[in-house]
């Protein structure tokens, strides 16, 4: 599903060979499939960034604190639900936790 | 026989692998991967012995298989470099897949093949079916006669399959051509670099500032779309062949067109046929005329695309026409060639000529002057009312 559907592309405007652009995925929604969903405990997170680094996604949202890089949650417009990041979130911290998706 | 028809140009005797090998050289591309072992003819193993030699910077990639070969060979292509490889028969029909997604991926591989027999029964010797079996995987097929024709139209493919962005394979009929020395005028290397130019790919995937994905899915909504992307591509390539060939004659003084005829403008009976059959169906062309016969003949050097207007044209006042197939359809009615003529004198209004088609020479079946003269004798007949056009396949040289 594309967030802003337009209309279909005749052979003569689609690129040659089907190529498509890097990070074309920002403009879908993808994780509308999802059957569990990661929760991100804001308090108990210490920003290792374990789980961004493991997310296949791309779904772990950060951006730049004044200490460095921060978590701020979970991108759930691609988050496939798969439970690595909550699997690879050290044990002593269980920043994120897995749970049923609500529709 | 060949003379020198370009100033700077030599006259060796090669055989039609080695002047392939030669052209190789002379183009000398990024990468070749191939699998240099029979049914491979000996054309990457010369040029593998070129690199070894450091005559060529060309990385070359001796893989575990033909589908391997192809694989390595388009992704190298994707990836920005001008890539080569060469096959045979079997080899071609385990690259079948990938010459698919070279094709559907608009990748200007350049592929030198040999035509001989598939399997079963084993054979080795020289007909059509392999590339036949490719006719329709989106490669851009140009036919030779001679070792002079292999070699010119291997320095013509790089142009057009970069210029059409499509595959191209270059073929010679296995052993006939392959394996027999003959005199071919060769051009001076650097005659040849500028005449190809260097390959600058608009895009690639080692480009990593302009990042992309290639070969990712597509369903009911766009797929069609590609696929007569694909069409369209060989529907124009008949453009930048025709420029190519004049280009080529400029510089190199040779004629190349979608096909040659052959004392063909006043002929009432015709012979239409691909590679190296065309050089003994000259011969028997000369011998009727003297006896005044108006035989001629066309001989098809570019089968995909294939150019239906133009062989239309040049057909159309002939009153007998014998298309010769070097491969089987197996289909229950014609064979390739023929089917292809057909359509293209139908569709162009062009009703009059009477058809026949023989498949010959399948497994390396000789095919001399005597089976050539007879099917000119039947064309006569043909054309004269004695004898009825036959509404399926003939075949000739076959113990039937």
């Amino acid at each position: 599903m594309k967030k802003d559907e337009n209309k279909k592309l005749s052979a003569s405007e689609v690129a040659s060979a089907g190529l498509v652009e890097a990070g074309t995925a920002q403009e879908f929604i993808t994780g509308s499939w999802r059957s569990e969903r990661p929760l991100w405990n804001k308090d108990k997170c210490i920003h290792c960034l374990t789980c961004w680094i493991y997310c296949p996604d791309s779904a772990i949202s950060v951006e730049q604190g004044p200490k460095g890089t921060i978590v701020t949650g979970v991108d759930y417009n691609h988050c496939k639900g798969c439970g690595i990041c909550a699997k690879e979130c050290p044990d002593k911290i269980k920043a994120l936790t897995m749970e049923t998706e609500r529709k | 026989m060949i003379k020198t028809v370009y100033s700077k140009g030599k006259l060796v005797a090669k055989t039609g692998n080695e002047v392939m090998a030669e052209a190789m050289r002379q183009i000398e591309p990024d990468v070749v991967a191939a699998y240099p072992i029979t049914p491979a003819t000996e054309i990457v193993q010369i040029f593998s012995q070129f690199v070894a030699d450091g005559k060529v910077k060309t990385e070359f990639v001796a893989v575990e298989s033909e589908h391997s070969a192809m694989s390595a060979t388009l992704a190298a292509c994707a990836a920005g470099a001008r890539a080569m490889t060469g096959t045979s028969s079997q080899g071609l029909c385990l690259m079948w897949e990938m010459l698919n997604i070279a094709a559907g991926l608009r990748l200007p591989v350049v592929m030198a093949e040999v035509n001989r027999a598939i399997s079963a029964p084993i054979n080795i010797h020289g007909d059509q079916s392999d590339t036949m079996g490719a006719r329709d995987t989106g490669w851009i097929q140009i036919y030779s006669e001679n070792s002079q024709e292999a070699y010119d139209n291997m320095i013509q493919a790089i142009r057009i399959a970069e210029q059409a962005k499509l595959p191209a394979m270059v073929t010679t009929d296995g052993f006939i051509i392959s394996h027999c020395m003959e005199v071919a005028e060769v051009y001076p290397d650097e005659d040849v670099k500028k005449f190809i130019g260097e390959y600058k790919p608009e895009r690639f995937l080692l480009d990593i500032k302009r990042p992309y994905t290639l070969g990712s899915i597509e369903l009911q909504d766009y797929y069609f779309e590609h696929r007569w992307q694909l069409a369209q591509a060989m529907r124009d390539s008949t453009k930048v062949i025709a420029e190519v060939g004049a280009d080529f004659k400029k510089t190199f003084g040779r004629e190349y067109d979608f096909f040659e005829k052959y004392k063909l403008d006043d002929a009432e009976l015709a012979i239409v046929v691909i590679g190296s059959t065309a050089g003994t169906a000259k011969v028997v062309v000369d011998q009727l005329r003297e006896k005044g016969i108006k035989a001629g003949l066309l001989k098809v050097r570019v089968f995909r695309p294939f150019n239906g207007e133009q062989i239309a044209k040049d057909l159309a006042n002939i009153k007998a026409i014998a298309v010769l197939d070097k491969a089987d359809s197996c289909s229950g009615t014609f064979a390739p060639l023929f089917t292809d003529v057909a359509s293209a004198l139908y569709a162009n209004g062009i009703t009059t000529p009477k058809l026949v088609n023989y498949v010959y020479g399948l497994g390396g079946r000789e095919i001399g002057i005597k089976d050539l003269t007879d099917i000119y004798a039947a064309l006569g007949e043909i054309a004269s009312g004695k004898r009825a056009v036959s509404k399926n396949v003939e075949y000739c040289g076959v113990r039937i």
